[in-house]
């Protein structure tokens, strides 16, 4: 857990879940395949910084294996409903388990990763 | 340009600033997805904001026109006072002058359990249902189901509401312990479904309850605060009347984050206060901005049919004076009040210590009220009404038939049972379902056992007059502690137009019931003690007698009775009898007159014989003697007078 994520990848046994296996909740977060819903307002300031973070951060940390959407609430209030959207930007990690949601403009890197159980030591 | 983007959005055209602002959005999103950063965003972002104050009046023209002038007119109005939504709480509406202030955000604050939910569920179902003004209802708190579920006790349906598009409810919640936060955040999501939902239902109203439940649940205050501040100005802005619920935990603060410095219009605090065991509990407007309202603390009910606030202090002193007269149902009570009863819509009050017949002279009121065909409402304090209809059946005034035909309705509760707003509530809402002519209450003091002397006074101020403008005749009855029998309790009695005092005297020995007529505004009555018997058939009133010792009744006033009657048959036998006797004399005189003239008859016949014997004799005399001169020849003229004169001295 402690491995930086991005070490580990080439020299782990198996290639992490691209076939989209679904891992056993809570374990193994450097294998299991992430889904990430992204909440945004429009285009705001927020929203789009934290459009550029996650996708930086899925880049780096996930790369391959990431389903990151974005979606404008604008267009679909009735999302927002259904998520119990209410702050705005909101990241949310569907899989794995356990459900988390990170709100904000993902500008601090370590409480991102930290909440995207991808460890605690990234800088 | 602009069609394009109107089809692209043609889903919510129906509100034009959520098409500027989506249009605004686009433009920004636009720019956003080819890949700028840095001033090109900026840039893009201020164009887009030149955008949003180059559609507005473009739009205008289009498909939210109609909408928007509606919305316009309706939050400006010709007049120069504050537009008001009512609300259809009862008794609010007339405390506030008309209602909320329409098109801005009203703070209602409380403690928990102060019924602050409920306030804001109410406004909305009114305005739905009374007003046609849709409302949105945003839960932080409660779920959905737990919100029908709750309010479907007051008869509320919330589902069919929801159904009938006339009300949306969306339930906010947060799970905290799924969150983080990576940085700065705004709660646009919360603005899009406000939105969203106002547009759904045209929504007039909005309620927020608890919006503060949000900062147990979001980091960071600083931004939580600007954004409720900036979401009660869009709402403002969007000419919604909203109600925002927040919880009071501290009797110097109104809310537990302070958001009341972003609602400045209008402050309505609702409070819960327990004092001596009892809870009432009570709304106050703290402010309303641009209005005259009411200052007080207003008490105001929970029950089966929502929110109603006390109606309310003073109604003024307007009230109608009927010159009618109605019957007391008491003949004699009636002639003691100029022959003709109360005047309709006076309020009496029947006071006197225990067991001196209050509850009956109400009850024969209530009957005679029935006789007329009139409605009559018994507020029993004391009494179930099963008891009372028992005991005034034994007395001959059997009220059952008219609870059976629904002209007389009993209302029996314990005013410990809540407060005493409580109380007038229920009466008030009593009254003013069941349209009584005649309303008893009995007995009024015991409403002194849950509230202070001045409270019950003020009540009954506030009860009397509300009877009065609704021209009913009332009966309060009153115990009064023997001893201070003119002093009524709780000072009522100048409230009252008729006061009838009920007495024991106790009078050899036992006790018996007195009535006077204190005082009766406006009528001639009569200044007499009456006794007051209970009998079989009904109430009467006999007179009283006054002896050495001052009245008589009972068996005092029937032993009077009887030695008047002796007296009076031992003189007319003394009467008689003298008359006899005169008789009897009478008859003796006369026999004796007839005695006395028989007698009387006897001598007379005597004496005439003898009279006429001596005439005779004397007649031979003197013939004797002519013989006799004639025979001497002498004297003869001078003793023939002499002769004469001897002759009628002898007779």
């Amino acid at each position: 857990m402690k491995n930086r994520p991005k070490k580990s990848r080439p020299t782990g046994k198996r290639k992490p879940g691209l076939a989209g296996e679904l891992e056993q909740p809570g374990s193994h977060s450097r294998q299991a395949k992430y889904i990430l819903r992204l909440y945004v307002s429009g285009s705001t300031l927020k929203s789009a910084l934290a459009v550029e973070n996650i996708k930086r951060i899925c880049e780096q940390h996930l790369k391959n294996r990431y389903d990151l959407e974005v979606i404008d609430i604008y267009q679909q209030p009735n999302l927002a409903r259904d998520e119990q959207i209410v702050a705005v930007p909101t990241l949310i990690k569907r899989l794995p388990h356990p459900m988390r949601r990170l709100i904000g403009d993902l500008s601090n890197l370590k409480r991102v990763l930290f909440g995207l159980d991808l460890g605690m030591r990234e800088q | 340009m602009l069609v394009d983007i109107r089809t692209e959005f043609s889903v919510i055209t129906a509100n034009p600033r959520i098409l500027v602002e989506s249009i605004a959005a686009f433009l920004e999103k636009q720019s956003m997805m080819k890949g700028p950063s840095g001033p090109h965003l900026v840039r893009a972002t201020r164009e887009a904001g030149r955008w949003r104050r180059h559609c507005q009046p473009t739009v205008e023209h289009g498909a939210g026109m109609k909408q928007m002038r509606q919305v316009k007119k309706a939050s400006q109005p010709s007049s120069k006072t504050l537009p008001k939504a009512a609300t259809g709480i009862q008794g609010l509406d007339e405390i506030t002058g008309g209602g909320l202030p329409r098109g801005r955000p009203t703070l209602v604050s409380g403690g928990a359990g102060a019924g602050k939910t409920l306030f804001g569920l109410e406004f909305l179902v009114r305005g739905a249902t009374q007003y046609s003004e849709p409302g949105v209802f945003m839960s932080f708190e409660e779920s959905i189901p737990d919100l029908t579920k709750n309010v479907a006790s007051l008869g509320f349906d919330l589902d069919r509401l929801v159904t009938d598009k006339k009300l949306f409810v969306d339930h906010v919640s947060i799970m905290r312990s799924e969150l983080g936060e990576t940085g700065e955040y705004d709660l646009e999501g919360l603005f899009i479904r406000i939105a969203d939902a106002v547009q759904r239902v045209g929504a007039r109203r909005v309620v927020l309850d608890t919006i503060e439940a949000l900062f147990g649940e979001l980091p960071n205050p600083s931004i939580l605060r600007a954004e409720i501040r900036r979401l009660f100005n869009w709402l403002k802005q969007k000419g919604l009347t909203t109600v925002i619920t927040a919880e009071r935990d501290h009797p110097d603060r109104l809310t537990r984050h302070g958001i009341e410095e972003f609602v400045s219009d209008c402050v309505i605090l609702l409070d819960h206060r327990i004092r001596e065991e009892i809870s009432t509990r009570r709304l106050r407007i703290v402010k309303y901005r641009g209005s005259t309202h009411g200052t007080n603390e207003y008490p105001f009910l929970i029950d089966d049919q929502g929110i109603s606030v006390l109606p309310i202090s003073s109604l003024g002193l307007d009230h109608d004076a009927p010159a009618k007269r109605v019957s007391s149902g008491i003949a004699r009570l009636d002639g003691m009040l100029g022959g003709k009863g109360f005047y309709q819509g006076s309020s009496i009050l029947a006071s006197g210590t225990a067991g001196t017949g209050k509850t009956t002279i109400a009850a024969c009121f209530v009957d005679a009220a029935c006789r007329r065909a009139e409605r009559a409402l018994f507020f029993a304090f004391e009494e179930s009404p099963r008891q009372i209809v028992r005991n005034m059946r034994s007395i001959g005034i059997d009220l059952d038939p008219w609870v059976r035909k629904g002209l007389l309705q009993f209302h029996a509760a314990r005013p410990t049972y809540g407060g005493i707003e409580q109380v007038l509530l229920l009466t008030h809402k009593r009254i003013t379902s069941f349209q009584p002519s005649v309303v008893v209450v009995d007995p009024v003091t015991n409403l002194l056992m849950v509230s202070t002397q001045n409270e019950v006074r003020s009540m009954l101020t506030r009860l009397v007059d509300f009877l009065k403008t609704q021209g009913i005749t009332t009966i309060f009855t009153s115990l009064t502690a023997a001893g201070a029998l003119e002093a009524s309790e709780a000072d009522v009695s100048s409230l009252m137009d008729t006061w009838l005092l009920l007495k024991n005297i106790e009078v050899g020995g036992e006790r018996n019931r007195a009535l006077y007529v204190l005082k009766s505004r406006g009528m001639e009555h009569s200044n007499q003690i009456r006794e007051f018997l209970l009998t079989d058939d009904g109430l009467r009133l006999l007179d009283v007698y006054l002896g050495a010792e001052g009245v008589l009744t009972g068996s005092a006033r029937v032993s009077q009775e009887m030695r008047e009657k002796a007296v009076v048959t031992f003189r007319r036998q003394e009467l008689e009898s003298r008359r006899r006797e005169l008789e009897r004399k009478r008859r003796i005189f006369e026999a004796r007159m007839v005695m006395l003239r028989a007698e009387f008859e006897v001598e007379e016949e005597v004496i005439q014989q003898t009279i006429s014997e001596s005439e005779l004799l004397g007649e031979e005399v003197v013939q004797d003697r002519g013989q006799m001169v004639l025979s001497r020849q002498a004297d003869s003229s001078s003793y023939k007078k002499d002769v004469r004169a001897k002759a009628a001295r002898k007779r």
